[in-house]
């Protein structure tokens, strides 16, 4: 499971990276939705891999910590989620706004010169 | 009250006078005076009350606790020196106050003038009075900020600008200097209270960081008191209004590096380093000043020119290392603010009455101003050292003290020369100032009539010429004690015998006193003609000004440099600087494994799941297909990218993560509608138009490639080796999970870590969220389309066409109808959508769900509704107000908060008790659980406003549309 998710995870970044580096605003924003994907798993993947074990505890019971998944990266992540939809939305208007004023959808509000 | 606490009387009455006075109104002159008047007074009586327990060389102390982590303690800390220094802020400062009432025109905004100057004299007390090198820093700073302020007063004038500018670069510079000595002062002792710096002398010249951190703090001492070669931005200062030269140029502010240099004398003082540094920066700010000061035509500069001169003349006495030194000094920083304040009141009043300042314009004025006069002869004789005046006093020690050997070196024999030159000089300055502007014929078209200004005005100099007479007749009767007191809080044991009577009898400094006299009366009959004709500046030296230098230097490195190097290095472009910021994460990153590596000796695995392969196979295909499609087929890569956010979120649930899931579902429905209304908006993109395939691009392309390559691989690399190490055996999750049922009230422990354990993180990203939301909205109000996104889109168009061909369909009506069957069933859904949004609220802080889900689930719900039926027939039954929701979110969270001081917790404590409700049953009431209510509020409006905003472009460019038919219809 450990190899597949890393895969995974390296994939997502390659293909966010790659997008991140191409000149128009469209492929940019795909290009952060996938290095975002990348990143809340890699942070949550720091808890380790754990199945059927939900930090949902019983109430009165003994607790146990090694029968939970790690809460905090699962808290940190819950907060990078909604964050990151904030900033997406943020980067789409200024996306709209940019190709509005400029004309052009290059991430340097002009078409380069040729 | 403890006399201690006093002391914090001392600083916080000016800044609370300065906080009242500017708020008072614009026209408040009387008022202004009165209060800030007050303030100086009152301050001035703490002051001296508190000289009976300071009478004795001990120290009042008080200390509260500040960073206590770093050992610093807001400690202050007055003895002798400092108490003496405190009178001459508050005494000098109530004076000053009282002039400026007289001087400031009405219709300046005094207000700003009054605050400012009350909130400087806080921080000079400050200063003098702060018992530990980082505040005594802190507040040194904040006189360079006032000054900086209070020079470019008159801002509508470019040279007052200019000079508070350079004032503020020179000294804020200094300043920067100075704390970094005195942090590595402070190093050095193991502390940065004054007492034990001051006990730990000889450690401190001993030790291998003294050249450095002496070189560092005389740098901000040097360019405070304006010594050579950092001299040139007090002549620059003398464009603030002259109640400022008065008390901060010449009585307070610039006496601030001389008064560090007395303090850390007993610290720093005796090395050779200390005497040449100083001893040459002194000598020569001492003899160039007072030549330059007989050249001056205006009466401010040369005034500050003498000023600049006396002030080297106390760094030369400071540098000798004698403690009969020092006494002169100290004694020469109480003399000199005394006359050189009152002479600047005098040129103010000069400048007031007869409308300018230039010397070749005045003379004679004795006849018009006969007491204003008087005064100031008195003063400029204090000024130039004759006897039976303060300024005789401490000269004639100063003259006495250069002539002992201190060091053996050159600089040492020419001391008495430089000397005497130098007092040659300050007399020749001093009657030139009397004779110019006072004798000679009746000055004619002057700016205005001369005459002797309202006595409260001169009262102030009246007070001070007396001061300086009684100083200077029967020293050890006035002074004496004061001094004695001084001299003894900076010496200690080391205090010499000295004696304050003006007759010695006939020696050498005697001597000297009577050559300079002779010489500077002689001096100055000889110039008088080509005084009274000659440019501002001395002759042959004009094209060596610093001020020349320093705005020379300032354009070179400010503008040039900084062209240069963003010509060289810089870009505007987004894709070389994205390359470069990856590049350098991948190397940062990679950096450890080099020469480490990783081992991959004993990985901890878990066995594959053939299921979970194929999930991420189908992952991995996704993320691929929308790196490709991403150019020229938006909608695929958008629904490719849908595809990866989906496995990502099956993952959450596989590996224990229900939360993570839900909120990762939510948001990428919002995400992807999001980017959806925004396609519209984007030009078309056909793949065989723009292609381009030449070298050059495919080049970029692979080196692309390989990055991208190389970040993927790393963070896999890295992520694997994470995942595969053993997980940490003791890590605070246990604390989280062993407290969040008893302490916070919930089972659902990420549920409760965000919104009571780490609330006020959480209270952090909703007001995050809101500022975005809103951001989002104001960008939105200014879009305009690009043109070939105006028309509507083409399937609208082919809509409209279809109606236009049947002759029973009227344009609109396949518009209006499209998506029926969907839009009724999202409409019936809408309550239940609602619903559902209520229950995971509810049950979140139990199991999984919460505030953030539940809006996310909320706003989803109203988007339906716009997504089926269209944004009109949605506004015109749905009344949704998304800034009131995030308002009264952030309002309620905030107020969840706060309601826990009520009961006397800190900021966001929660409190929880299960209560049983007939036919929902036990329900978990946390106060949490109305913040967790404000974060829902605040989600839902932020995400409603954004998509809402986004969705109006369409109304909004289809009314331009309509408007701009309309118009060439009209002119067809």
């Amino acid at each position: 499971m450990e190899l597949v998710l890393s895969l995974g995870i390296g994939i997502l970044v390659g293909s966010g990276v790659w997008l991140l580096l191409r000149p128009r605003t469209y492929q940019v924003i795909i290009g952060l939705g996938l290095v975002s994907y990348a990143v809340n798993l890699f942070i949550f993947s720091m808890g380790r891999l754990v199945t059927d074990k939900p930090p949902v505890t019983q109430a009165g019971a003994q607790i146990d910590p090694t029968t939970f998944a790690d809460p905090i990266p699962q808290a940190l992540v819950l907060t990078a989620i909604v964050i990151g939809f904030a900033t997406t939305a943020l980067f789409l208007v200024v996306l709209l706004a940019s190709r509005g004023l400029t004309g052009t959808d290059h991430v340097d509000g002009k078409e380069p010169d040729r | 009250m403890n006399s201690e606490d006093l002391l914090y009387f001392l600083i916080a009455l000016p800044f609370a006078g300065s906080a009242l006075a500017a708020i008072l109104p614009a026209n408040a002159r009387n008022t202004e005076a009165w209060l800030a008047g007050s303030v100086m007074i009152a301050a001035f009586i703490i002051a001296a009350g508190l000289y009976p327990f300071i009478s004795e060389g001990e120290a009042l102390r008080n200390e509260i606790e500040w960073l206590p982590g770093s050992g610093l303690n807001f400690t202050l800390r007055m003895d002798g020196f400092a108490w003496m220094f405190s009178m001459l802020i508050t005494g000098i400062g109530f004076l000053v106050v009282l002039y400026a009432r007289y001087y400031m025109s009405p219709r300046d905004p005094v207000p700003r003038f009054f605050s400012f100057l009350l909130a400087f004299a806080g921080a000079m007390q400050g200063m003098v009075i702060a018992g530990n090198l980082i505040l005594l820093a802190i507040f040194w700073e904040l006189t360079s900020i006032f000054s900086f302020l209070l020079i470019g007063y008159w801002h509508h004038n470019a040279a007052a600008r200019e000079g508070a500018r350079m004032s503020l670069i020179i000294t804020g510079t200094g300043g920067l200097c100075l704390l970094a000595g005195l942090i590595l002062v402070g190093h050095i002792v193991g502390s940065y209270d004054l007492d034990s710096v001051l006990a730990a002398g000889d450690r401190i010249r001993e030790h291998a960081l003294y050249v450095p951190a002496l070189v560092l703090i005389l740098l901000g001492a040097l360019t405070k008191s304006a010594q050579f070669p950092f001299h040139f931005w007090l002549p620059n200062a003398m464009t603030a209004p002259t109640p400022v030269s008065a008390y901060l140029h010449s009585a307070t502010m610039v006496k601030a590096g001389v008064f560090l240099l007395t303090r850390l004398w007993p610290v720093l003082s005796g090395t050779d380093e200390w005497f040449f540094i100083l001893g040459l920066a002194g000598m020569s700010t001492l003899l160039l000043s007072a030549y330059f000061a007989i050249f001056q035509q205006d009466l401010k500069g040369l005034l500050a020119y003498s000023t600049i001169s006396h002030l080297g003349l106390i760094t030369t006495l400071l540098s000798l290392g004698s403690p009969l030194a020092a006494v002169a000094a100290i004694f020469h920083m109480m003399n000199h603010a005394t006359f050189k304040a009152s002479l600047f009141m005098a040129a103010g009043i000069i400048d007031h009455e007869a409308g300018t300042r230039d010397m070749r314009k005045l003379s004679g004025l004795f006849s018009y101003m006969p007491i204003t006069a008087t005064l100031a002869m008195v003063a400029s004789a204090a000024m130039a050292g004759v006897p039976l005046l303060n300024g005789f006093l401490s000269k004639e020690m100063f003259f006495a003290e250069t002539l002992g050997q201190h060091s053996g070196s050159v600089l040492d024999g020419m001391l008495p020369y430089v000397a005497t030159i130098a007092g040659a000089f300050a007399v020749t300055y001093s009657v030139r100032f009397i004779h110019t502007v006072f004798f000679g014929e009746k000055a004619r078209d002057l700016p205005r009539e001369p005459h002797e200004p309202p006595h409260w005005m001169r009262l102030p100099i009246e007070f001070l010429v007396l001061a300086c007479l009684i100083v200077g007749i029967i020293p050890g009767m006035t002074v004496g004690p004061y001094l004695h007191t001084a001299v003894t809080s900076v010496l200690g044991e080391h205090t010499p015998q000295y004696s304050l009577a003006i007759w010695h009898g006939i020696n050498t400094p005697l001597i000297m006193s009577v050559t300079a006299l002779i010489g500077g009366v002689l001096l100055y009959l000889a110039l008088k003609n080509y005084l009274a004709r000659c440019e501002d500046g001395p002759p042959g030296l004009s094209h060596l000004k610093g001020q020349h230098i320093f705005d020379r230097m300032l354009v070179t490195l400010s503008w040039r440099w900084a062209r240069w190097l963003e010509e060289s290095f810089g870009t505007h472009r987004l894709q070389p600087q994205l390359f470069l910021v990856m590049l350098t994460a991948l190397i940062a990153g990679s950096w450890p494994f080099f020469g480490a590596g990783i081992d991959f000796s004993s990985p901890i695995l878990t066995g594959i799941d053939p299921v979970f392969a194929i999930l991420w196979g189908i992952g991995v295909a996704c993320a691929l297909g929308a790196a490709y499609q991403a150019k020229y087929h938006r909608l695929a890569a958008l629904i490719l990218m849908g595809g990866a956010g989906l496995v990502t979120c099956i993952t959450f649930v596989w590996f224990s993560a229900p939360d993570l899931a839900v909120t990762q579902l939510l948001v990428e429905i919002v995400t992807t509608v999001l980017i959806l209304l925004g396609l519209r908006w984007l030009p078309k993109r056909v793949a065989q138009i723009d292609n381009a395939s030449t070298p050059v691009a495919w080049t970029r392309r692979f080196r692309d490639l390989m990055l991208a390559v190389g970040c993927g691989g790393g963070m896999a690399l890295i992520a694997y080796k994470a995942m595969t190490n053993a997980p940490l055996s003791d890590s605070i999750a246990r604390f989280f999970l062993e407290r969040a049922h008893s302490e916070g009230g919930g089972n659902n422990v990420v549920n409760v870590i965000l919104v009571d354990f780490r609330g006020f993180d959480t209270f952090g990203e909703i007001t995050v969220l809101g500022i975005v939301a809103l951001t989002v909205y104001a960008l939105l109000r200014r879009f305009r389309p690009a043109p070939d996104s105006i028309d509507i889109p083409e399937q609208q168009r082919r809509q409209n066409a279809f109606d236009d061909n049947h002759p029973d369909r009227s344009i609109g009506e396949t518009v209006h109808d499209y998506l029926m069957v969907p839009s009724i069933v999202m409409q019936w859904m809408f309550p239940f959508i609602i619903l559902l949004a209520v229950y995971f609220f509810l049950r979140g802080h139990d199991l999984p769900g919460g505030g953030f889900a539940a809006g996310i689930t909320l706003a989803i719900g109203i988007l339906l509704q716009y997504l089926a039926s269209g944004t009109r027939w949605v506004e015109d039954r749905l009344y949704i107000r998304p800034v009131r929701w995030i308002g009264s979110g952030l309002l309620l969270a905030v107020l969840t908060g706060v309601g826990s001081w009520l009961f006397g917790f800190p900021f966001l404590t929660s409190h929880f008790d299960h209560l049983e409700i007939p036919l929902i049953g036990e329900l978990p009431v946390a106060t949490a659980l109305f913040f967790d209510l404000g974060v829902l509020l605040l989600v839902v409006g932020a995400t409603a406003l954004m998509l809402i905003a986004i969705a109006h472009q369409s109304l909004r460019s289809y009314r331009t549309r309509s408007a701009d038919t309309e118009k060439t219809g009209e002119e067809d």
